[in-house]
This record gives C-alpha cells, structure tokens and sequence, in this order.
C-alpha cells in the first residue's frame, strides 16, 4: 500500500516541516537576533545597559500598572461576565458583542478615543493627557475582554443546582459565591488576568498619545524601547526588549501551567 | 435583588466610562462639522495612500496567515512529529509579546547591522523602511488567530472520518478537501475575521520597521498618530472612524462566525 504509507510518513513530515520553516522565518529567528543583538557585548554589559535610573523606572511604572489593570480587571471582568450570563437586562445581546470592540479596533484609535473624552479638549472637564491616570485608562481599554471572555463560557457551565443546595442549607449570597463560584471560575479567571497582565506590559499603540514623552513620569516599557530606539540607542532598546520577551515567556509558561492545573481531573 | 442591581449597573458603567463614551465621541467629532469635511479629511492624498497601502498589506498577510494557520492546525493536533512541541509553543508568543518588542527584533534582523540586512542590501532588496518590512511585521503579530481557532475544533473533530475516507482510498489531499476543511471552516473564518482586523490595526511593530514616511510607507494606523501629532486633528478622527467602521464590522463577522456558547459546553463536556 504506497499511498498509505506516504499518508503516514510523506505528508505530516512535508506539513510539518513547512510549519516549522515559516514559523521560524516569521517569529524565532527574528526574536533570535534581538537576543544576539541584546547581549553583543557579553552579559555584563547587557545588564549595564538595560538596568539604569531611566530603564528602572519604566519597568517599574509598566509592572506597577499591570499589577493595577489585572486588579480592576478581575472584579470588572467577573461582574459583567456574571450580568451577561446570569442577568436578563433588554440589549444584553448588544453589549455581549461591545465586549470585544477593545480586540476588533486598532490601538491607536483607543488611545485617540480617550483623548477624545478623558484629554485637553474634554467634554467632561476630565484632562488625563500626559498622566498615569491617563495610561492606566488607556491599558483598561485595552485588556477589558480578556477576563470577561475567559470567565463567561465557565459560568454559563457552572450548574445553577450546587447554588440552589447551598442556599437551601442556609448559605447567604456572599458565602455561595465565596465558596461554590469562585472556586470553579478561579483556573479561568487566572488565565485571563494572565493574559491581561501581558497585554498591559506590553501594550504600545493605545498609550503613546496619551502618555507623550516623558521619561521617568508616564514612559512604560514600551516608549522606553521606542524612544531609545529612535534616539539612536539600539544596545539600550535591545536590552529592555530582551526583558520583555522574557517576561513574556514567563507569562506564556504559567498559562499553560494553569491549563494543564486546571484540567488536571480530567487526565 | 439589590445585589444584582449593583453588579448590574456597576459593571454598565464602567463599560460605558472605559469603552463605550469614548468610541461614541469620535465618531460625534468626526462628523460634527459634516459630511463633507470628514469626506475630505479621508480623500487627502497621503490618506488615501495609507489607506491602500494598509489594504495591499492585509491582502498578503492574511491568506499567508490562514494557510500557515491550518498548516500548523494540522501538525500541531494531527501529525505527531518531533518539534511539534516547540511550534505549539511559539504559536502563541505574538499573542503574549509586545509589538515594539516584534519591531525591533526585525529591525536587527534586517538592518545595516543584522544578519541578513547587508546581503539583502547588497542584492539590492530592501526590507526595512518598505513594503516588505512592514509586511513581515503584520505577519508576525497576526499569526496565531487561525492557528488558535482551528486547533479545539481539529481536537474535537476526531480522525474516524478522515480514516474512512482514507480506507476507501482517497488521497490525503481529498481527504482534507472533503472531510477535515467542511468541518473547520467556521473556526477558519473566524480566525480570518480577527487575522484582518489585527492586520488592518496593526500599530507599534509597523511603526519600527516603517519608517512612516508620508505617502510611501505609512499605513493608516500611522496616518492616525502623525495627523494627531501636527495638530490636524480632523485628520486623525476621520481615519479613525474609517478605521473604528472597520472593527465594527469585524464585530458583526465576529458574532456570525463566533464558537456557540453551547457547543463549547458540548466541548468540555
């Protein structure tokens, strides 16, 4: 049987091997040349470079400001993952497809609608152009369906009956959340603020209008990289960009660490 | 039920703060002076030109990235081959990296400086501050929305089917035709509706490797930010709600093609 044995060997090895060749064409070796590039000049004079006052203080605020969007993010996200699923409200099915409006508009637009409102033209008398607040808005803006769309489909799952016994046993509203929901929504919850948590470290084209250039008050990791690239310094932008892809990496690792914790019962 | 009125309403406004007034105002600024003036503002010459360039980068990209997508599908979940590990890993990094980070990295790949900037050069191919440039960088941030949606449903799917097809003698290439394509094409088209909306809004690694150069090599995302940045703001809201126009009809593709809620429950189940 040739045909069948080229099935079995000929063909996952052709698909496969193209998979593997244009993902290394598109992703790991130009992330390759950003490491070789990042530590040219040996670790030492990598840590030099991507650890100075400038450098520290943006990877402070963009590590502060995530730990701030997932924190908001987990109580925003689970309140309207719980209003679209376990609430009947008249264009419920409106606001379901509004959710994912931060992913469908490009980044740039967000950042520009906020300006619009929240910057020094605005209709409400609110200006957070050039400030944190402004930033941590624009990161909001951006991160808000990750929670919501990781929680929804585990609390459209979650049997309504365990509730009904609790509360038949005298369980007041908080204990049955505390106890019954929160349990089953945490794996989910968490792989969603991890994916926040990345998007917020990384996030670049929502912020640059809102943030300006201003080193050490409202530049995150991001406009550290872009300004220092722009300026000339390449070594400084690598090393950073360095650090992020492994925060990245990290990132990445624990999701699927999450996944496999999460699934663990049905292995 | 106060305590769902408060969740209720809690949750509503925040949306309404963090999303909803903000998009509801630029397209008011867009259009407050007119029709006509946002019509112009969208016909300028170095607008147009993004637009195009914008449109003849998503046009490569995303069929690029849909084949490559169900390629890696099917040898991620189908062919267990060595390394399929290591692609199902890396699939997922653009979703996690920043997109300055992707821009730099091909900065140094394919500049002056990189390992294949000087031989390109020197052939006389330019990949930086170009077409191509911005094309490997839209490729780069858009690759993983097919790979990701096709995946559960290949897992889901099973092989008994294919097997079949395969016993009565059809070759592999049949079989995938008839068989394993009708039964993803709905997660295909949904990971092609957010591979287009990534690449038409695509911003920070664009803008490293573009040089955005007014009317040569700046895409309409750029247009956006410089038009912002020189004070034309009429500019910047106008192609911004061009731009929101388009994410607005990706929403409405995204809930024709959306993973029902029930089948997911099937899925898990």
């Amino acid at each position: 049987m040739p045909r069948a044995r080229r099935r079995a060997l000929g063909t996952p090895l052709l698909s496969s091997g193209l998979a593997l060749t244009y993902l290394s064409v598109i992703v790991l070796i130009p992330l390759a040349a950003l490491v070789a590039q990042g530590q040219k000049g040996g670790w030492h004079h990598f840590w030099q470079v991507a650890w100075n006052p400038e450098s520290r203080a943006a990877l402070k605020l963009t590590l502060g400001l995530a730990l701030a969007v997932v924190g908001i993010n987990a109580v925003t996200g689970t309140a309207l993952a719980w209003t679209l699923v376990r609430d009947a409200f008249p264009g419920k099915r409106l606001v379901n497809a509004l959710i994912d409006l931060p992913f469908a508009l490009p980044t740039i637009v967000a950042g520009l609608t906020l300006l619009a409102l929240y910057g020094p033209n605005s209709a409400v008398g609110i200006d957070a152009a050039y400030t944190r607040w402004g930033v941590l808005m624009a990161l909001l803006f951006v991160t808000l369906p990750f929670v919501v769309r990781t929680v929804q489909p585990v609390l459209i799952e979650l049997d309504l009956e365990m509730e009904e016994a609790a509360a038949s046993l005298g369980a007041g509203r908080v204990t049955i959340f505390r106890r019954i929901v929160f349990p089953h929504l945490l794996p989910a919850l968490l792989s969603g603020i991890a994916l926040a948590f990345a998007r917020a470290i990384g996030e670049f084209g929502a912020v640059i209008l809102i943030a300006g250039n201003q080193p050490f008050k409202t530049e995150v990791a991001s406009l550290y990289l872009f300004q220092h690239l722009n300026g000339g310094d390449t070594q400084g932008a690598a090393a950073l960009a360095v650090l992020l892809l492994v925060i990245s990496l990290a990132v990445l690792l624990g999701i699927g660490g999450l996944r496999r914790w999460a699934t663990r019962h049905d292995r | 039920m106060t305590a769902r009125r408060v969740v209720r309403y809690g949750s509503l406004a925040y949306l309404a703060v963090i999303l909803v007034a903000p998009v509801a105002l630029i397209f008011y600024r867009a259009f407050e002076h007119g029709f006509g003036t946002f019509w112009s503002a969208i016909t300028t010459p170095f607008a147009v030109h993004a637009l195009q360039l914008t449109v003849e980068v998503a046009v490569v990209a995303v069929p690029l990235n849909t084949v490559f997508g169900i390629l890696c599908a099917l040898a991620i979940v189908r062919h267990r081959v060595p390394g399929m590990g290591l692609v199902n890993a890396v699939v997922d990094l653009p979703m996690a990296l920043s997109p300055v980070v992707v821009g730099l990295s091909l900065y140094l790949l394919y500049g002056t400086q990189g390992w294949f900037g000087p031989w390109l050069t020197s052939h006389g191919h330019r990949i930086l501050f170009a077409y191509p440039g911005i094309l490997l960088a839209t490729v780069f941030v858009s690759l993983p929305f097919v790979v990701r949606e096709v995946v559960p449903v290949l897992r889901e799917i099973g092989t008994e089917q294919e097997e079949a097809a395969a016993t009565l003698g059809a070759p592999a290439f049949t079989t995938f035709l008839r068989i394993t394509l009708p039964a993803i094409r709905y997660a295909v088209a949904y990971g092609v509706v957010l591979t287009t909306a990534r690449c038409l809004g695509e911003f920070g690694a664009v803008a490293i490797v573009s040089g955005g150069i007014e009317g040569r090599t700046q895409t309409l995302t750029q247009y956006v930010q410089a038009s912002y940045e020189n004070f034309q703001q009429t500019n910047a809201y106008a192609a911004s709600v061009l731009l929101a126009g388009l994410a607005v009809l990706t929403l409405v593709a995204m809930t024709m093609f959306r993973p029902r809620e029930d089948t997911r429950g099937n899925r898990s189940a």
